[in-house]
Formats: C-alpha cells, structure tokens, sequence
C-alpha cells in the first residue's frame, strides 16, 4: 500500500505543518515516509508545495512521479492545479477555496472551481471561514487535514493525537482551535466531495 | 549526551542528518555562513547540541572554513558547511587544506543547487573535490547521509585530507528516518604538529603536494571498494551517483528486466568498477545530478567503445535536477509528460508585507526619479526581489559583495550615477573589502546598505554585528561621516530617506545611506522564542 500526497499552497500559509501532521501519524503506523520540502527564497510570498510519500514498504524517491499522486492537498485554489500534471487520473484534489490574491492576475474564482471540479474528483471547502470559526485562522491547513482524513491511511484518533503531538507547547488556546479544526474539516469533507460529470 | 546510550532512531532533514552525523562522531566545532539549501545543518547543531561543540556562524564561508582547519590543526574534528556558491568563496584555504598535515578529521558539507531553487547556478562540487584531489561522499538518502558523515571524519584523519560530502538539494530538504549508531567521543586535544607540514612555503609545499599525489592511489582503492556493482542483464548498463539511485530504484521495479547498476557514492571515480560495467553491457546511461560529471570522464576525447547516454547528448536534460520521470525517460526514451496542463498565473515569491526593504525600495525610486539612467547595481538576499514587479529598482546581482565591486567598475568606465544596493550580512559577508576599495580611490559611488538586523532569507539567522556598530564599521573603513547616514526604512521617514540619497547621489565622492529597520519575520520569531 502506498499514499502519494502533494501538498500545495503559498509561502507562509503552513504547508510543511500538514505535512507533519500526516507523516507523523503515518510513521507511527510503521510506515516509510519521506517528505520533500521547500525551503529559502520561494517561501517568501510565493506558490510553495512538498512531495509526502509514504508505504508500507520502501520508499525510493523524494519527489513523486508525474501522474502517480493520490491526492492534491492545497490551502489555495489555484495552486491546487499548478501540479496537476503529479496527480494520478483516478486521483483527487482536496483544497480550500478561500483565495490568496497576493498577484494582480489572479482568475476568476468561480471559474477556476469549476475547472477543479472538472479536472478530478475534488473536496472543496471553505477552510479558512471554518478556522476562523474554530478560534484561529491558520488553523485552516488543519481544517484540510480534517477533510482528507477518510483518505490517509491512519485513522481520524491518530491524527488528532499527531496534532496534541505537534502544536501542545504552542499553548491551550492554539490547540483547540487546531482540534476544533479538524473536527469541522472532517465534517466539511464529508460534505463536500464532487467527482467530475464524466466519471 | 552519554556514550553508552544508543540513540533513538529519528525524522531528519539530509541536512539535519549530515549534522548528527557530525555530533556523534564527536565534532568539536562546526562553522558556516547561512546559504540555502546548506542551513539547516548548522541550525540543527545549534538547536541541539547543548553544551557540546562550539557552533557558529561566520562573517563568510572563508572565515568559517579557516576556523575549521585550525580545529584540525590541534587535532580535533571539525565541520565547515556552506552552499554550493560558498565553497567559490571559502576555495582559497579548501584547495590549500589538502596540501597541510590534516590532523583532526575536517569534514565540508557543501549543498548543490541542481534546478537552482534558491541560486544563481548551478555549480557541481564534485569538481572541486577533484580539483584538490581530495575524497568526495555523496549520500543518496537520510541515513547514508548520517552513515557518511560520520565516515567522513575517519577517512579524514586515515588519509590526511579534508573531505567533502556533497549534497543536493533534494536531499538536503527531504524528511525521512534516521537511525542513528553509538555515538563517538570527541578527539583529546592534540600535540601540535611539526610545523613545515602547515606552512605552506613553496620548498614546503612542493612536498606537501608530492606527499598528496603519492596518497592518490589510496585514495582510488577506497573508492574502488566502495563502489557497489550489481552485473545483470548486458543490453543496459545504468550508473547512477548520490540520489539519482533512488530515483532508478523507483522505477526499477516497473522494468521486465534488471539491467546492471553501478552506483557511485565515493569519489574519486571507481575506474575499476566503471570497465567492469562497460565490459558487460551494450549500452550505458549515466544519472548524476549537477554537471556530467561521471560522463565527461566516462567519454573522454576519444571514440567510444560503449555507446553512452547522459547530459552530453541530450538523452539527460543538460541543466536542471533529475527526478522520477527524467529517469524513466533516459532508460526508455518515452516521453511521458502530458500535454494539457492548466496555464496558471505564475505566482513568484516577493517581499513579506510590512517589510522594510519595500520602504527602502520605494525611497530609493523616488530619489532617482529625476535621473537619466542610474545604475542599480544589488546584491544576494530578500532585497534582490527588487529587481521585480512592482520595484523594478535594480539592475544586477551576481554574487555576494558584486554590487559595491560593480558600481566602481561602472564609474570607472564613466557611468553616472552608479549606486550599490546591499544587505547588512552580505556586506559583512563580503561588501566591506569592495567598500575599502571605493574609499582608497575616491570613486563616485552611493552605497545605499539595507540593515534589517538578520540575515532573513535563509530563516533570520542573526548577523554578526548588532546594528548600531554598522556605522562604525563603515566609518572605520574611511568613509567620510559627513557623507554617511544612517535612516529608518519606514512608510513614516521615507521623505528623510529620500532626501539623504537625493543629496549623496549628487556628491561626488564615497557615500554610505544605512536604511535601518528589523526584519518583520526576525521580530516575529524573536517573539515568539520569548513567549
């Protein structure tokens, strides 16, 4: 068994702490992961994503083959379609629809979910309204673990203890609204799944 | 850390492995000069080793690979790391490192840049191994990472001669399982060494150099045995070197037929095993990442006996990294990219809001609104993204210190204005001696020096002066005070900011603006540790 993931978004908006969350549940099932990341300059503002790779046996590579993903896991819209050409025909795109329009050429929004919907089975949810509503914006990457959790080969418990792992020394406050953010990305995923018509 | 207690097995970076590598082969001190991908090595020593061994970072790679030579020198293991670029800087004392007596084991992490992520090139270290005829590792994951490292320092002190483990950016910023082995001890301090095998006179150094052509052979054979050869099938033979194994490993699997692999992790090359391979089949493809480097040699000038397919005739794409798929198509020729992607809005990264450099920036352009043509000559940092929408305010960067360096050139060629725009680290880095030189000879130059306090691209790593010895430092070069400013670069004092470089860009003569405010990302993170 393997789960291929590539992880999606702009600098600043925590990509590498989804990525942490779900290696960190998934290696303790015993599975090999290896998790290739972007550091330096593209941070700064700019489209950001990471390989995460993990199996049941050996993994190889850092980065993922073209058309091998399972799943497109983005905090933007439009960069969950900047690697599509990574993700497998029968794979999905997970993403949140609340737009980072730090460019003056950004699409039209409608327009750009419609082409998500189309391209692969997808989930889209308003992650960042439903962080806000668990107590704390950024949490809105944690809203996405939430949403692909029926996919990822560790059970919902585990990743919410990966999460306790992860953000206990940040304080009470922050790890609430964490928990709470996966609670309703759970829900929002279950919700908000579509597959494209001709599927 | 105890010496008895096995060490849990963890999730490092490469980076991150090559410096616990170096912690439990008992380093003494490690050194460096930030520089993605290569920063997360020191970073991981200074976050974690405690009490242990002396970690810092250095004004430069030079600065900071001289250090490491004197650890050795008294006998103890050091650790110098840098980028790829870095080791151009730090190349006067890493070639000369291998003509002294190497005592202690010196070990250089050096991170290559294939695809250029986060560089102006990219170089290949491996050459400049060769160059000082020295070993060369390159790890192929996380653990080989850890494993060679730590081999690094034995090979060092058994053969004399600092070694170089080169990474690649893949694998300096891949997360994966390490398990670690006993750690080592460090190395008692040693007796100093018979000084004519440090002094590098030419009587000394030509038998320096003799000494280190007749280790040439231990050298190979090390390497030969490192090598690891696998013959199978003869219609293909495949080499790879450093992580473009895991990349064949990958796709291996899909093949209906083994071919026979010969993986290099040690350099100098294994001429041995390469003819064995060659020997066995009909065809070779090389996967290296960098340069071509293997397949040069492997070529030659001559005709070949084995067909070779690689960079040199574009079986390989000639620039940028390997991975999965280039593999996949150097081993079958099948083009499998597809056709109908999304034509995306690029989205290249920028300055952080709030930042100070866009107040610097914006002053800047307002000062030379009025002039013909001025020449912005920049330098490497967050600020170099003022070359691009919605500043458009520089013209050059090239490579650490190049804008003072430039600006005086140009001004000496009879270009008016010429103006340097530079980061507080980079001119401790390397703006200070072009600076000197402007001073000694009266250029017409406006030095304008963005002070955020950090070094803030590679992750706020603190400079080595606090700000306000900047301006002495400058002064103590000769700049005249009268023609040296120091401003803060905010919305609020950008009419003053304007005005300074207004009336310096006028003077005829060396002129220094400092703009002066902290690094949003600094202050955030300062804030955070305190919290």
């Amino acid at each position: 068994m393997k789960m291929d993931i590539i992880l999606a978004g702009v600098g600043g908006q925590g990509v590498l702490s989804v990525s942490a969350v779900i290696a960190g549940a998934t290696a303790r099932l015993g599975w090999q992961v290896k998790q290739s990341e972007v550091h330096g300059m593209a941070q700064r503002g700019g489209a950001v994503s990471a390989h995460l790779r993990m199996a049941d046996g050996p993994v190889f590579s850092d980065l993922i083959p073209r058309g091998r993903a399972d799943l497109i896991l983005s905090l933007e819209p439009m960069e969950s379609l900047r690697y599509l050409e990574y993700l497998s025909p029968t794979g999905t795109i997970a993403t949140d629809i609340e737009p980072v329009s730090n460019i003056d050429n950004y699409p039209d929004l409608d327009a750009l979910l419609q082409s998500i919907r189309t391209a692969r089975a997808s989930i889209l949810v308003d992650a960042t309204a439903l962080a806000r509503q668990a107590g704390n914006v950024k949490a809105a990457n944690m809203v996405m673990v939430g949403a692909v959790a029926h996919m990822l080969p560790v059970t919902e418990e585990a990743l919410i203890s990966e999460i306790h792992r992860t953000f206990d020394r940040l304080g009470e406050k922050v790890l609430q609204a964490n928990l709470e953010a996966i609670r309703l990305g759970i829900v929002a995923g279950a919700a908000n799944r579509s597959y494209p018509a001709t599927a | 850390m105890t010496t008895t207690e096995k060490p849990a097995a963890r999730v490092v970076l490469g980076d991150e492995a090559v410096a616990l590598g170096a912690l439990h082969a008992g380093v003494t001190a490690a050194y460096g000069y930030p520089g993605t991908p290569s920063t997360e090595i020191l970073e991981y020593l200074l976050r974690t080793s405690g009490p242990g061994p002396k970690v810092a970072w250095c004004a430069n790679e030079k600065t900071a690979y001289e250090a490491a030579i004197g650890v050795s020198m008294v006998g103890r293991r050091a650790l110098v790391t840098m980028k790829h670029v870095g080791l151009n800087v730090a190349a006067d004392p890493f070639i000369n490192s291998a003509l002294v007596a190497i005592g202690g084991g010196l070990v250089v992490a050096v991170a290559d840049d294939p695809g250029m992520h986060s560089s102006q090139n990219e170089q290949d270290s491996r050459y400049y191994a060769d160059f000082a005829r020295i070993l060369c590792l390159e790890p192929s994951d996380q653990q080989e990472a850890y494993a060679m490292t730590r081999r690094a320092f034995d090979l060092s002190e058994q053969f004399h001669i600092p070694v170089l483990i080169r990474l690649v950016t893949r694998l300096a910023h891949s997360r994966s399982v390490v398990i670690p082995a006993q750690p080592q001890a460090e190395s008692p301090l040693g007796v100093l060494p018979d000084g004519s095998e440090w002094t590098l006179l030419p009587a000394n150094a030509r038998r320096r150099y003799a000494d280190l052509l007749d280790r040439q052979p231990a050298l190979l054979a090390y390497s030969e045995q490192a090598a690891v050869l696998q013959l199978a099938s003869s219609e293909l033979g495949v080499i790879t070197t450093g992580i473009a194994r895991n990349y064949f490993l990958e796709y291996q699997a899909e093949l209906d037929y083994q071919p026979s692999h010969l993986h290099i992790g040690t350099y100098p090359i294994p001429i041995e095993a390469v003819r064995q391979l060659a020997g066995h089949v009909d065809r070779i493809v090389v996967l290296e990442d960098g340069y071509p480097y293997v397949e040069r040699l492997l070529r030659g000038l001559l005709p070949e006996p084995v067909p070779i397919d690689g960079k040199l005739n574009g079986r390989v794409p000639a620039a940028g990294e390997l991975d999965p798929d280039v593999v996949r198509q150097a081993i079958d020729g099948e083009d499998r990219r597809p056709a109908d992607l999304p034509d995306l809005a690029g989205r290249p990264p920028q300055l952080c809001r709030g930042c100070p450099h866009a107040d610097s920036f914006h002053a800047l352009i307002d000062a030379m609104v009025e002039l013909e043509g001025p020449l912005v000559c920049s330098d490497i940092g967050c600020y170099t993204l003022g070359a691009l929408p919605p500043f458009r305010a520089i013209q050059s960067c090239v490579c650490m210190g190049a804008s003072i360096g430039m600006a005086r050139g140009a001004v000496d060629a009879g270009y008016r204005p010429a103006i340097a725009v530079i980061g507080d680290s980079t001119f401790l880095h390397s703006g200070m001696t072009p600076l000197l030189d402007a001073v000694a000879d009266d250029t017409d130059l406006t030095v304008l020096i963005l002070d955020n306090h950090t070094v803030a691209m590679t992750g706020t790593q603190p400079t080595l002066v606090p700000s306000d010895r900047l301006p002495v430092i400058v002064q103590g070069l000769g700049v005249d005070p009268d023609h040296l400013h120091v401003l803060r670069a905010s919305h609020k004092g950008e009419a003053d900011l304007v005005a300074a470089i207004k009336k310096e860009i006028a003077h005829r003569g060396v002129s220094v603006v400092i703009a002066e405010r902290a690094c949003i990302e600094a202050v955030k993170r300062i804030r955070k540790e305190r919290s």
